[in-house]
């Protein structure tokens, strides 16, 4: 596993009217890790996220994308920089079938425009079939290559996640950005995630995870923060947040 | 100066309709988060059954004073414009509550069409003149004239938003339609039913829209079964630019924008050199419209964002 | 319809020879109801322009979920084009122009030539068509931009609003400087040249065109050029929504946030749905022109843009054939029915009872609401079910695949 720094994020600050969301929080995670970003109800994680994600612009922060600073400005320019996410509540193109929503995915990542559409030259024709071949595969990869043509809503929650992973995949990030991708399954569901996101591991990919599961994230996770109330209470190895008093409080309220 | 105050004057008036209608649509929007397309063929309901019923005093019972007869066109044609609305209600927006956004302003369009239609049928295509009942004698302010038929506007608009203010403020419907507004699932909870809320909003929405229609025709002189498209836009265009949702923004919307049409039409061609003449009077309200929800899309008095999807 | 399909990809075949089918029919039919005379075909004719002008707009409120009000507006622009640079009004604006600012009027009269003074610009079909395509796609784009954060029905109205907006300068840039020629409008539009042929027919033949030696009416000859820019339409449509760029406009239908997290620049693939959608309502607006001789503020009003709405939304939003059947009902159907009310009515009642007007204007009503009500996703949805938007539809496919 290479030391290098794939994301860097610190000094972040976001006020919404009256409420301070985050206050000057950060991250730092290395390439090919798992990294978790826990804490109770309210702590900022979405909030955290969608700000690294462009979909809420920041007071202040610095960004920097494997090396390079990026800027948060819209989401489609962090997809572009290499930032791929999925949703808490699940965000799919419900009416598309899973293959067709998995190839938007490849958008970013691809250039055929209006001339491209309308003539379908060859090299058009050859960026679709690419395009649809790739999709495939990356459902085969999370597991649900059967159901490539499947109107996606009619999927069943947990494949539904999957595609959302795969979809998020085929913009071909540096970084992985899942948000809370076990809610809702049940036991036998989270193995299997669990299983797919070691695969992802497994190819090199860095994640960051938001998650509930406190099982789940021990066990997956290289190293943890934790948020409360907008602030960084703890960073560190799984372990050490298991017994961090500040986290123990947190989690079960201690006294404030 | 004189002209100012002319044009001030007459922005008061057609505002005063304007605030009229654009309660409709805030009020709905409020309680549904629909904009009620076909508002504006309301207020034109009103106008024509007013114009009948002062056609049908007229027949039976001549010689009745202007005010009576007005006051008569206009109750007789609230009663119409209520049912008429709440049987749209309860017919087409009803059953798409729960439906994509587009779906019942898509209904909403066409519920317009049919209404201009049915009013075709009855009342024809041509436009039809509006009984004079008031003396046309103009009252003087100041150099500037205004019509008896116009005060009468001002001050049945102003009693109007009076009553509706103290219904919202101060009475049980009022409260109830405070909250259904603010959130119809914990008022339901709280034991308010909300579709009769909905009904009671539509109904009183039509209402005002009659008191606009009759004395529309009365100011205008003249009805046709397209008068209420460009109002009913342009009302809308008042209630964004007061603050959708917010009646107060409702009433200062329209009263604002009607001045803002006044004194563009009398002023624009000298602004412009007279490339722009007092005929672009229409494009005001939707210039409006686009600079707020381009700047300020909450609208002077209103907290609802109206771009967030 | 069963039999009739047009879905190329699950069903090739079938779908060839549907549309070859169909094709025929369309050949044929200017030759068999030219027996009864010419209303036929020139019924059909404008039937054609509507339905190029509901696939312009089902690119954008049925591919990318856009509901535009103000549609008509670049039909208008195309009409106007045409009537500024294919008839002799461009003379008319010279002459205003020296009245307005003599010396900025003989400046470019002096540009222009002595002919231009006299007769106006008179550009061949080959220069209007490109012309009021680039021009009405930039319109598009131009009303577009400052919609582009506002929600569905805010969106509507404010491109009503422009809609609008263009009707009120087209009635009214005719002072000080007669662009349009105001309520007026501008007439002796030139009729459509192809390889030296004018579909108009030449003067003094009763309107027939001769190609050698073969003669036919000339709405006949309108009727396979609009019939060649419908197909010409629905292949570019068919090609779009089957693209990458399809993808992108159902995707920001479907869920715009979700769509710009996957990296689709949602500003730019909005502005080319208006754009397209506008170019091929600019071309059908210049084809409009050149038929009908004569252009004027009346034909572009708000009815006009719900009118064409009504067709995309009756015949199936965002499926092709669906807006083609919806272009056909909600164009050709009134005029039928007034050809065959209105006699049955004077046999009945002695009397119209409801005019053909009437008439139209209740089928464009009813439509609007039984279907929304009733069958939201159109008479002839796609089959397809990712094809089809949203989720109001949902529910009926749940109800059905419960049943």
């Amino acid at each position: 596993m290479s030391e290098q720094v794939l994301l860097n994020i610190s000094g972040v600050n976001k006020r919404f009217g009256g409420l301070q969301a985050l206050t000057d929080v950060g991250i730092r995670i290395l390439q090919g890790q798992i990294y978790g970003l826990i804490g109770p109800n309210g702590a900022g994680k979405t909030t955290f996220f969608n700000v690294i994600t462009g979909l809420y612009q920041p007071d202040s922060g610095s960004f920097e994308l494997a090396g390079k600073p990026y800027s948060p400005s819209a989401p489609h320019a962090v997809a572009k920089a290499g930032i791929a996410r999925t949703f808490q509540n699940i965000r799919l193109f419900g009416e598309m079938s899973a293959l067709e929503n998995v190839m938007v995915g490849r958008h970013v990542r691809t250039r055929q425009g209006v001339l491209g559409a309308i003539l379908r030259h060859r090299a058009a024709r050859e960026e679709e079939a690419a395009i649809a071949a790739r999709a495939q595969e990356l459902l085969d990869f999370v597991g649900i290559g059967q159901f490539a043509h499947r109107t996606a809503k009619f999927l069943s929650y947990g494949d539904q996640r999957r595609l959302e992973i795969a979809r998020a995949l085929a913009t071909e990030p540096q970084l992985l950005a899942l948000d809370e991708p076990a809610a809702g399954m049940n036991a036998t569901e989270k193995l299997a995630l669990r299983e797919l996101l070691v695969k992802i591991k497994a190819q090199g990919k860095t994640v960051l995870l938001i998650e509930h599961d406190v099982k789940l994230m021990m066990g997956l996770c290289d190293r943890i923060t934790v948020l409360e109330y907008g602030k960084r209470i703890a960073e560190g190895l799984p372990a050490e947040i298991q017994k961090n008093q500040a986290v123990i409080d947190a989690y079960l309220g201690g006294a404030h | 100066m004189e002209t100012f105050l002319q044009q001030c004057l007459n922005g008061l008036v057609l505002g005063s309709m304007y605030a009229l209608v654009a309660l409709g649509y805030t009020m709905v929007y409020g309680v549904l988060n629909l904009i009620n397309f076909a508002h504006g063929d309301v207020l034109m309901i009103g106008a024509m059954v007013g114009l009948t019923i002062l056609q049908l005093l007229d027949a039976t019972i001549p010689g009745l004073p202007g005010y009576v007869q007005l006051a008569l066109a206009i109750l007789g044609a609230i009663p119409v414009t209520m049912l008429v609305n709440i049987l749209i209600e309860r017919v087409a927006y009803r059953r798409l509550r729960n439906a994509p956004r587009l779906a019942p302003l898509i209904t909403a369009i066409g519920i317009s069409i049919l209404l201009q239609t049915f009013a075709m049928m009855i009342w024809g295509r041509s436009p039809i003149p509006f009984p004079q009942l008031l003396s046309p004698e103009p009252i003087v302010i100041g150099g500037a004239m205004i019509s008896q038929t116009q005060v009468l506007l001002l001050v049945l608009a102003a009693v109007a938003m009076g009553a509706l203010v103290l219904l919202v403020e101060r009475t049980r419907m009022g409260r109830a339609m405070r909250a259904v507004a603010e959130n119809p699932r914990v008022a339901g909870l709280m034991g308010v039913d909300a579709n009769r809320v909905i009904v009671a909003t539509f109904a009183i929405g039509a209402a005002l829209a009659a008191v606009a229609g009759v004395m529309w025709g009365a100011n205008y002189a003249s009805i046709t079964f397209t008068m209420g498209v460009l109002p009913g836009l342009k009302a809308f265009c008042a209630a964004v630019l007061g603050g959708i949702g917010n009646i107060y923004g409702a009433m200062v919307g329209g009263l604002l924008l009607g001045i803002i049409e006044a004194l563009g039409a009398g002023y624009l061609g000298d602004l412009t050199g007279g490339f722009l003449g007092s005929h672009y009077q229409d494009i005001f309200a939707f210039v409006v419209l686009i600079l707020v929800l381009t700047l300020r899309p909450s609208g002077i008095m209103g907290e609802r964002v109206a771009d967030r999807a | 319809m069963a039999l009739l399909t047009f879905d190329t990809r699950h069903k090739p075949r079938q779908a060839t020879i549907s549309m070859a089918a169909l094709l025929g029919v369309m050949l044929v039919f200017p030759f068999i109801a030219s027996q009864f005379g010419n209303s036929w075909v020139r019924i059909i004719d404008m039937a054609l322009l509507y339905i190029m002008l509901a696939l312009g707009l089902n690119i954008v409120v049925g591919f990318a979920g856009l509901l535009d009000l103000g549609y008509i507006a670049f039909f208008a622009v195309g009409a106007y084009l045409v009537g500024l640079f294919s008839s002799p009004q461009f003379a008319a604006l010279l002459e205003s122009l020296i009245y307005y600012s003599p010396a900025l009027g003989e400046a470019l009269v002096a540009f222009f030539g002595p002919e231009i003074q006299q007769n106006g610009i008179h550009l061949s079909v080959w220069a209007i068509v490109p012309l009021a395509a680039l021009v009405a796609g930039l319109c598009g784009a131009l009303l577009g931009a400052p919609t582009l954060k506002l929600r569905g029905d805010y969106l509507a109205i404010v491109t009503l609003g422009f809609g609008e907006i263009i009707r009120i300068f087209m009635l009214n840039l005719n002072d000080p400087i007669n662009f349009t020629n105001g309520s007026q409008g501008i007439n002796m539009i030139d009729p459509i040249r192809v390889f030296g042929v004018s579909l108009a027919g030449e003067a003094g033949t009763n309107s027939t065109v001769y190609i050698g030696s073969y003669a036919m009416p000339s709405v006949n000859a309108y009727y396979f050029l609009f019939l060649f820019l419908v197909i010409a339409t629905i292949f570019v449509t068919g090609r779009l929504q089957h693209s990458r760029l399809g993808r992108a406009w159902v995707a920001i239908r479907e869920d715009e946030i979700a769509a710009k997290a996957m990296g689709i620049n949602t500003r730019n693939v909005k502005l080319l749905a208006f754009a397209m959608g506008a170019s091929f309502g600019g071309v059908a607006g210049a084809m409009f022109g050149a038929f009908q001789g004569f252009v004027s503020p009346e034909s572009f009003s708000l009815t006009e843009s719900i009118a064409v709405l009504a067709m995309v939304v009756l015949g199936g939003i965002g499926h092709i054939p669906g807006v083609v059947l919806g272009g056909v009902l909600l164009a050709a159907l009134p005029e039928v029915l007034r050809h065959v009310v209105d006699p049955a009515q004077q046999a009945l009642f002695g009397r119209i009872v409801i005019e053909a007007e009437v008439l139209r204007q209740l089928l464009y009503g009813l439509a609007l609401v039984l279907i929304m009500l009733v069958r939201p996703a159109g008479l002839w949805p796609s089959p397809n079910k990712e094809e089809r938007p949203n989720a109001a539809l949902a529910r009926e496919d749940e109800e059905a695949s419960t049943a």
